[in-house]
């Protein structure tokens, strides 16, 4: 339990720092795309008796970069890459799955989290990723923000836009496949998108967006584990209807103007 | 005289047209410049490859002695306003979050406030960008343009859309960084009376440079004019 509640923590930081970046770079369901990616490493770590997450990383980054090189390299729309990349990791894991004969129970905890079943290895890992993402983007703080407010005018400063793009996508590749534990591959985007739609609702500058964001994430993250845990129910589903709460009320409060706009 | 920027034989080609003929110019250090040339006479492809935008040009640009294709230091000497900066409307950061992108480096926070308070905006400083009017909008863009003190500063047509009052404070404040911070001016405009009264020299753009020299001797030849505006009232009814 104490273990959840650590990872839970810094998986819900992760999440939304990166998410807030994704979010408003347009990119809400790139994190669901690369998680159902990760669904076809997790197949071929499972066939090939290897730990599934580390194939999770290596085939989810990798395709999330090549998708990322293809868009630019022929033009294609963010969204037809985005519904590219999320059916073929699916159809990979399915196939893989097929041949293997099935493994139903394992990919049931990739699908849909098995946070309370964390373990302290597992823990130290998230944790470190963690630290090392947060400790990235407060180093490049300037040129992931310019970049996603305006990315002409961050070429025009000298801002490196497409080493940096990739970089988002790397990190991004690297949180899903860290979250997946908490919530499974379904439910990945949520957490990358529900409490950053809300923050930018009361944020003024962009660090206050971010501390709302973070709050509103580890408050969900917190209360559905102990909801969960209290009433014997899934994790998972509990802390992405938390969140939706946290949204939906937000969106109340905002229209009936407690909320004003200035 | 020190050179600001030097062009020389600028060609662009883009599969269907050519946007630049064989463009050759020098601006010296302290000039401003007015550039003026019909819709599509390549005024934004001069400036996006003078940016680092379009790197796919014939010739060579340099910026300060420095041919911009060796060296990429001299995009921390200029400010760019664009024509019309396109950002989400609600994108969650204050003026003073956009201001801070331009700078440089942390250490110099306090030239945030310092310019803010040159362009008028400071009791702005803690609004959304997307809550001000589209005027003080265009001054929160200078004022990124301007936080790292650059030697020159590029502006694209960024007076369109703009209410008269702004558009006033706006040339004053241009003309007051050029006379007193000595900081050389690029300027794209459609509008000839304001180039009459700020620009001391005038670039005169479609696909190929028909004029550059002295602002007096663009205006008192009234042949020079009445080419240029014969050629936008041309483009302007192609246009329709």
């Amino acid at each position: 339990m104490h273990r959840a509640l650590i990872a839970g923590i810094a998986i819900a930081i992760l999440c939304s720092v990166v998410g807030l970046f994704l979010v408003l770079r347009r990119y809400s369901l790139f994190g669901d795309a690369i998680a159902h990616s990760s669904f076809g490493g997790v197949a071929v770590g499972l066939l090939a008796g290897v730990y599934p997450l580390w194939t999770a990383y290596v085939v989810s980054i990798v395709s999330a970069l090549v998708i990322t090189r293809v868009k630019d390299r022929f033009n294609i729309s963010g969204d037809a890459s985005i519904a590219v990349l999320l059916s073929s990791g699916i159809a990979v894991g399915l196939v893989i799955i097929g041949l293997s004969g099935g493994f139903t129970l394992d990919i049931f905890s990739f699908l849909f989290g098995s946070i309370l079943l964390v373990s302290v290895d597992d823990v130290v890992l998230i944790l470190a990723l963690t630290g090392g993402i947060l400790i990235v983007v407060l180093l490049l703080f300037r040129e992931l923000l310019y970049s996603t407010f305006n990315e002409e005018q961050a070429k025009v400063s000298g801002i490196p836009v497409e080493k940096i793009n990739y970089l988002v996508v790397f990190m991004a590749g690297l949180t899903v496949v860290t979250s997946i534990q908490l919530v499974g591959v379904l439910l990945i985007s949520a957490l990358f998108v529900i409490p950053n739609v809300s923050a930018i609702m009361y944020g003024k500058g962009f660090k206050q967006t971010a501390i709302i964001s973070i709050s509103f994430s580890i408050f969900s993250v917190v209360a559905g584990i102990l909801v969960s845990y209290i009433f014997d129910i899934t994790p998972a589903g509990t802390i992405v209807l938390i969140s939706i709460g946290l949204l939906a009320g937000t969106m109340g409060i905002k229209s009936t103007g407690l909320l004003s706009k200035n | 005289m020190l050179k600001a920027v030097e062009i020389k034989n600028l060609s662009v080609k883009y599969p269907d047209v050519k946007a630049l003929d064989d463009v050759s110019f020098e601006v010296n250090e302290g000039d401003f410049l007015g550039i003026i040339g019909p819709n599509g006479a390549g005024k934004s492809t001069l400036f996006a490859s003078m940016l680092n935008l379009y790197t796919d040009y014939e010739g060579t640009i340099k910026f300060f002695g420095q041919d911009i294709r060796k060296s990429k230091h001299y995009l921390k000497q200029i400010g760019y306003v664009p024509q019309k900066p396109i950002f989400e409307k609600n994108f969650p950061v204050t003026v003073k979050d956009v201001v801070r992108m331009g700078l440089q480096s942390e250490s110099d926070a306090d030239r945030i406030d310092e310019i803010l308070q040159q362009l008028w905006i400071h009791e702005l400083g803690n609004r959304r960008i997307g809550e001000l009017s589209g005027g003080q909008q265009q001054r929160v863009f200078i004022a990124k343009a301007l936080v790292h003190k650059p030697k020159l500063l590029i502006l694209d047509e960024p007076v369109t859309g703009i209410d008269q009052q702004s558009i006033e404070l706006f040339y004053s404040i241009l003309r007051e960084l050029n006379s007193k911070q000595n900081i050389t001016i690029i300027w794209s405009s459609h509008d000839l009376d304001a180039v009459n009264k700020l620009a001391n020299h005038v670039a005169c753009l479609n696909r190929t440079l028909f004029f550059h020299g002295e602002s007096e001797d663009f205006f008192s030849n009234d042949d020079l004019v009445k080419q240029y505006s014969e050629a936008s009232m041309q483009e302007h009814m192609h246009h329709h």
